[in-house]
């Protein structure tokens, strides 16, 4: 089954994404920023990211080039969650090796249609 | 699948109040003209987590609300803003202004539209420097969102040229998940391109060189397609062009040659492009989005009871106790299985330990009702800085005690009685600044806003250093509404008490901070329902002091059980200095006047609970063979004498007065782990009523 790590900081948008993609059938790890999802992708791999943006400690883009610069994640799809008026944290992201993003305000069945899209 | 939205609503709630308070904090802290760059953050980060939280939650009166502060709060991070107190002030507000939006969606209740769209212009008047001009807004962008593809005829299918530049892989993009989508779409072609593969030598395993040659067949919108390379669009080389029907010839056929070779990945193939082919603009990508956000679902808000935040350690003492609790069932079931009669202590033992167990799951529950005073207290920051700022006065508030425990109940109705005392104090006790410096004080005033525990009670204080009631004005005005006689005879004292009579307010004026005079008699009448009394002090020229005492009913305790005999009290720990044993020669008897101990260069009396409490056959009779614990109380000290300590455990105070009636010198009562009754001393009023009955005379006589 894959697994995916869930990063927020928001704890309902975490829930959320969490509930959501568990009742889909995969294996959610959550972490609450950057700092806790870099060290629980590096005791684990995962089959793909879901990262927030703002989050205190590390935020999502610097998490995004930490993970991309660790040999496991070379090439797991990282995504991160956006807003409609983040075109340059869009692009600052994919500098940093983003796979793509999720446009927030989402509902779950982009969320699930995005992630089978990415896994395959 | 369809997941009901309505769960996280709660969590949302909740975090986003919680949000909210970060966001005033971080506000009242910031100065003007600087930026601490992680105050500002967490308050952005605040903003930030409201706005994605409502509109994918589908509350998007909060989210467009909420976009607006972020943006200004965004300018002032990035310091393209200044921070100016009006700014600063006008974010206060929206914080307000989005409380109650938060709240009304919460509760099913009515928001003040008029309200939020006067405190939406200001913060757009901040923004643009005019008003009416909604900074982004995802209802004006709307209109934008025309339908895209210059096309006339409707194609039948789409051309595409799909070049991955060698990166892409490590991007975490795989091409043919790319394919494959778009093969979900219609009906697919492809045609790999291997042509760019270099010679092994030189070939790198991580770098894609594949291309590949695809006819979409089908009625597909461009948007789809464009959809389906949005990630990648700086991570390839794309052409799509309409494959139009028979008959109308296609208009340009853009060959794989004439794209440039994949060895110069930066060279964008713009002029390789005709007319009817469209590259992707980022008004394509926009206007996407836009349709993606009116596609947010509209959910009915839901409203779940209230909730409050409970410690983990009381969580964890519930489920230890829980634990207790099954290991009992379980042996006592066990117990059971077989029973015979040899075995009934056991099962006596077993019973009296579920009985027990039952019961501290009980207090562990009551416990959890017991919230910090910060609850209440946590507004009054905001409410200094509104109001000093309002009156031009210049005022710091201190707070103390926020953590002392106190009953839910407590909190709730608390709140707005003690925001009308520190109002008043802000309002009438303290001076401009002007005549401050006059009177030789310090510019700013101070207010004290304390919380403890004391002697059995939970006392709150709200003092201040201000100019101290007017007795002569409140003589006037209660003379003036007939509250009086002319021929009074009342005390200082009593004069200040005049201010808690009904329809009583000295002010001037009558302003909207102290309200109309129908104060302090409801918050007397308020903390009276509480059973707490109130109290003033006041100092003319030097300030006062309103002091509320509440009853520690249901509140906890932390207590230290000491015996005589068979029976055990509780004695607070607050109140206990120290406990020692006592040599003959450090006792002092005075004739007819009770006994006194030296304890460090002072004497002090001693009280034997034993004679208290009428205990016939006290274990230890002689001050030598006992202990004597050493207490204080309102600045009086005092020897316990007791026989022995148990220990110090925290105790849940069950009233005396409802269960039994009041009895001077007792603060309560309590349920120990055995199952009895263990009685709560009133150490000030014991010693109080020691000193009035001349128990302690002697004491004061070598004191």
């Amino acid at each position: 089954m894959a697994s995916i790590l869930a990063v927020d900081d928001s704890a309902s948008m975490r829930q959320m994404v969490s509930f959501t993609l568990k009742g889909a059938g995969f294996d959610v790890v959550e972490a609450v920023d950057g700092v806790d999802a870099l060290s629980k992708a590096k005791g684990q791999s995962f089959s793909l990211v879901i990262t927030d943006v703002n989050m205190p400690n590390m935020d999502g883009i610097s998490l995004i080039k930490e993970l991309r610069g660790l040999p496991a994640f070379k090439f797991t799809p990282l995504l991160m969650l956006t807003t409609e008026s983040g075109n340059d944290k869009k692009q600052q992201g994919k500098m940093a090796g983003a796979t793509g993003w999720i446009v927030k305000p989402f509902n779950p069945d982009q969320l699930l249609a995005t992630v089978k899209k990415v896994l395959g | 699948m369809s997941i009901d939205m309505a769960q996280f609503h709660q969590v949302f709630f909740e975090e986003s109040f919680e949000g909210l308070d970060i966001m005033e904090s971080g506000l009242l802290n910031m100065d003007p003209g600087t930026v601490d760059d992680e105050e500002i953050n967490s308050i952005f980060r605040a903003a930030h987590s409201i706005k994605g939280g409502s509109g994918t939650f589908g509350f998007n009166d909060i989210s467009r609300f909420t976009h607006i502060m972020e943006t200004l709060l965004d300018e002032m991070r990035d310091g393209r803003r200044p921070v100016t107190p009006e700014a600063v002030d006008a974010l206060l507000r929206s914080v307000d202004v989005l409380r109650d939006m938060l709240a009304a969606t919460s509760d099913d209740g009515e928001v003040d539209e008029e309200k939020v769209q006067e405190q939406k212009s200001e913060l757009e008047q901040i923004l643009n420097g005019k008003p009416g001009e909604v900074a982004t807004d995802v209802g004006a962008a709307d209109a934008a969102a025309q339908p895209v593809g210059g096309v006339e005829v409707r194609p039948i299918g789409w051309h595409i040229v799909f070049r991955p530049l060698p990166h892409m892989l490590r991007t975490g993009n795989d091409p043919l998940r790319i394919i494959r989508e778009l093969a979900e779409l219609g009906d697919l072609k492809s045609e790999g391109d291997i042509s760019a593969l270099p010679a092994l030598s030189s070939y790198e395993p991580e770098d894609s060189y594949l291309s590949w040659d695809l006819h979409l067949h089908g009625d597909v919108e461009k948007q789809a397609i464009d959809d389906i390379f949005d990630w990648v669009e700086d991570d390839c080389e794309l052409i799509i062009m309409p494959l139009l029907p028979e008959g109308e010839p296609e208009v340009a056929m853009v060959s794989a040659a004439a794209v440039p070779a994949a060895s110069e990945p930066e060279a964008p193939v713009v002029q390789a492009a005709p007319p009817p082919v469209e590259r992707r603009s980022k008004e394509d990508r926009r206007s996407s989005k836009d349709r993606r956000t009116n596609n947010r679902r509209q959910s009915g808000g839901s409203s779940g009871g209230g909730s409050i935040r409970v410690e983990i350690s009381k969580i964890d003492a519930l489920i230890n106790m829980v634990g207790e609790l099954v290991i009992t069932q379980s042996m006592l079931s066990m117990l059971g299985e077989d029973f015979e009669m040899d075995r009934l202590e056991r099962l006596n033992d077993g019973l009296s330990q579920l009985e027990r167990h039952t019961r501290e799951l009980q207090e562990s529950v009551m416990q959890v009702r017991m919230l910090p005073i910060s609850f209440t207290f946590s507004r009054f920051p905001r409410l200094v800085h509104d109001l000093s700022s309002k009156l031009g006065k210049k005022i710091e508030l201190k707070m103390a005690g926020e953590n002392t425990e106190v009953d839910k109940t407590v909190i709730e109705k608390i709140g707005d009685p003690l925001v009308h005392l520190v109002r008043n104090s802000l309002d009438h006790g303290i001076e401009m600044p002007e005549e401050r410096l006059a009177a030789g004080k310090p510019e700013t005033g101070t207010i004290n806003l304390s919380a403890s525990h004391k002697g059995g009670n939970i006392v709150i204080e709200i003092r201040d250093d201000g100019q101290g009631l007017n007795r002569d004005k409140i003589e006037e005005k209660a003379l003036e509404k007939g509250i009086i006689d002319e021929d009074h005879n009342l005390s200082d004292q009593q004069i200040y008490e005049l201010i808690f009579a009904a329809g009583f307010s000295t002010a001037d004026v009558v302003s909207d901070v102290s309200g109309r005079g129908v104060g302090m008699d409801v918050v007397r009448k308020n903390i009276n329902e509480l059973g707490g009394g109130i109290e003033i002090e006041s100092d003319p020229g030097k300030g006062s002091a309103i002091i509320i005492r509440l009853p520690l009913t249901l509140a906890i305790l932390d207590g230290q059980t000491v015996t005589v005999a068979d029976e055990t009290y509780i004695v607070p720990l607050v109140s206990i200095i120290e406990s020692i044993q006592v040599k003959a020669d450090q006792i002092n008897r005075v004739a007819g006047k009770g006994e006194t101990f030296k304890l460090r260069d002072e004497f002090l009396p001693i009280l034997r609970l034993h004679e208290l409490f009428g205990i016939e056959n006290p274990n230890a009779s002689s001050l030598e063979e006992g202990l004597l614990v050493v207490v204080e109380g309102d600045g009086r000290h005092c020897g316990l004498f007791v026989d022995d300590l148990l220990g110090q455990q925290q105790v849940v105070i069950k009233s005396l007065e409802a269960n039994y009636q009041r009895v001077d010198g007792i603060s309560g009562a309590t349920i120990l782990g055995d199952g009895s009754v263990a009685l709560i001393l009133d150490i000030p009023g014991r010693l109080r009523l020691a000193a009035e009955t001349g128990a302690d005379s002697a004491a004061k006589q070598t004191a």
